[in-house]
């Protein structure tokens, strides 16, 4: 790759970075007026999080199952099979909850965020609106941003909880630990505010950032359907990139 | 081909003291094309303006600048005496609910029904008892002749069914500006001769301004007060279109006449026909 080539790249992904700051900013201002679409607000709600729930809990059952297999098998070499509870409930709260199902959330409403409005752009259902003196930024693109900040740490704690019950299933059910020992040290070791909580702000935070991209990739694609194809695609791999990056950094924060 | 020089038949509107929209040396260019080039325009009030023009002239650009979706390069547009492209968002916000648009695809939102795509104005803007709303809104689609479709959903619509939902929908609040882009593709004739005839009526009782986009210069001319004709960046002709259709300028002669020779290029800009087909340049 050219050097030129590479510059122009860089400068692209920069001036991206920068309008969707612009863009995060008139959603903000958007926000006062967009109260009135309270009902709309709610809509999304349902849209992108009930409407995510048989993947967000399917997945959740498999990975608290998976955890817990993978959990016993190392702990049984240091004779610790006692804490697993514990270590899966730690690594759900703290890591995968959040993550797992922001990469899903970003697979599953992220992307239908994009298209919709994507669309809308494409049939000139936007300008018509505008036309209306209806703002598109606080009719369209707030209530969906509201929605991705209060679905997802919903989300994460039914994936959580799904997940527990997988890894109570595997390890107490089919391996043998006993009940009370799983329950027991999984309830004195996890603290609700260091480490459910923890979880819950990174899921907010995963959903404000994968609804802004998926938003501002609908609001500004060309309206064309190889645009809204390409704006899909971009939203699930910048929202991945992102959700990744941010979680080092909040973990760091947060430790 | 005949090609006389265009400036030469280029034509300023008069002085229209009482103007809805008033537009004074339009420049706008878009990529490489010059799509005006100092277009000065008076939309009088109360009257119907057709706006017609070869096709990719600019005709529904002109709309956009004149809503304020567009930004000029250069240029005075002042509709109902504000100034649009000094407008705030929220005065431009306050300007539109003062305008009914007609979109060329209709742009119905997808999502919701027939009768909810009319009422969405009101909804929005006014707070009024579901009985009334219901009211006026069967009272609109009762006008465009599809009252019995308001639980349709637009997917379930023929293109002339959306193009006639979208004009319930923009005159729901009786604009003092009614904008039709293109309000009569699609229209079976039973159709046309309604809408027509609506869009004369809601002129004539309610008193409104229409700025009308078309090519049916038939229609346009049981409709229309006025007519301006653009073509290559300016403003070729106007007036009364009886008048324009008995003017024998090469603009007026052309257009109407649908010849392909004229000051209106039909053919886009092209390299040499002859090399173009692997013959040596200027080869007869």
């Amino acid at each position: 790759m050219s050097g030129s080539r590479r510059h122009s790249m860089i400068g692209d992904a920069l001036a991206q970075v920068g309008a969707a700051g612009l863009f995060l900013f008139a959603i903000l201002a958007a926000m006062p007026k967009s109260v009135r679409h309270f009902r709309e607000t709610l809509r999304q709600i349902w849209f992108v999080g009930a409407m995510s729930l048989v993947i967000i809990m399917t997945c959740g059952l498999f990975v608290g199952m998976v955890l817990s297999l993978q959990l016993y098998y190392t702990l049984a070499k240091f004779g610790g099979t006692a804490a697993l509870g514990t270590v899966v409930a730690l690594s759900l709260f703290r890591e995968l909850g959040p993550v797992v199902t922001a990469l899903l959330f970003a697979g599953r409403a992220g992307t239908s965020m994009t298209a919709e409005i994507g669309l809308m752009r494409a049939t000139d259902q936007l300008s018509a609106m505008e036309m209306m003196a209806v703002d598109p930024l606080a009719y369209v693109v707030a209530p969906r941003f509201i929605a991705g900040i209060v679905a997802m740490p919903l989300l994460a704690c039914v994936f959580n909880a799904l997940g527990i019950l997988g890894a109570h299933a595997v390890g107490v059910s089919w391996l043998g630990l006993d009940n009370g020992t799983f329950w027991g040290n999984m309830s004195s070791n996890v603290e609700v505010w260091s480490d459910l909580v923890n979880g819950v702000w990174k899921s907010a935070a995963f959903g404000a950032v994968i609804a802004l991209i998926a938003t501002f990739q609908g609001y500004t694609t060309p309206p064309t359907s190889e645009g809204v194809a390409y704006a899909t695609t971009r939203t699930v791999v910048s929202s991945s990139i992102v959700v990744l990056a941010l979680d080092f950094v909040m973990t760091a924060f947060l430790m | 081909m005949n090609t006389p020089n265009p400036s030469a038949s280029i034509e300023s509107p008069g002085s229209t003291t009482d103007a809805y929209v008033q537009i004074r040396g339009l420049h706008t260019v878009l990529g490489d094309k010059v799509l005006f080039d100092g277009v000065d325009l008076d939309i009088p009030r109360g009257k119907i303006t057709a706006i017609m023009g070869p096709s990719g002239t600019g005709k529904t650009t002109l709309l956009r600048h004149i809503t304020g979706q567009l930004a000029a390069d250069a240029g005075e547009i002042r509709v109902d005496d504000k100034d649009v492209p000094r407008l705030s968002r929220k005065q431009l916000f306050d300007l539109r609910e003062g305008i009914g648009y007609l979109f060329q695809n209709s742009a119905l939102l997808t999502d919701f029904s027939v009768f909810e795509n009319v009422a969405f104005p009101l909804r929005q803007h006014l707070r009024l008892p579901e009985e009334i709303v219901r009211n006026i809104v069967l009272t609109r689609l009762q006008a465009v002749g599809l009252r019995g479709a308001a639980e349709l959903m637009p997917a379930e619509l023929s293109g002339g069914m959306a193009r006639r939902v979208a004009l319930a929908r923009a005159m729901i609040r009786d604009p003092g500006l009614m904008i039709y882009d293109e309000p009569f593709v699609g229209l079976d004739p039973i159709a046309l001769n309604q809408v027509l005839k609506l869009i004369r009526t809601l002129n004539d009782t309610l008193g409104i301004t229409s700025i009308l986009v078309a090519h049916e210069f038939a229609a346009v001319r049981r409709a229309a007060d006025h007519v301006y004709l653009i073509a290559g960046g300016k403003v070729a002709a106007h007036g009364h279109p009886d008048e324009l259709a008995e003017r024998d300028s090469p603009w007026t002669r052309q257009f109407f006449g649908g010849e392909a020779d004229g000051p209106v290029p039909f053919e886009y800009p092209a390299r040499d026909y002859a090399v173009d087909l692997g013959f040596p340049a200027g080869a007869p």
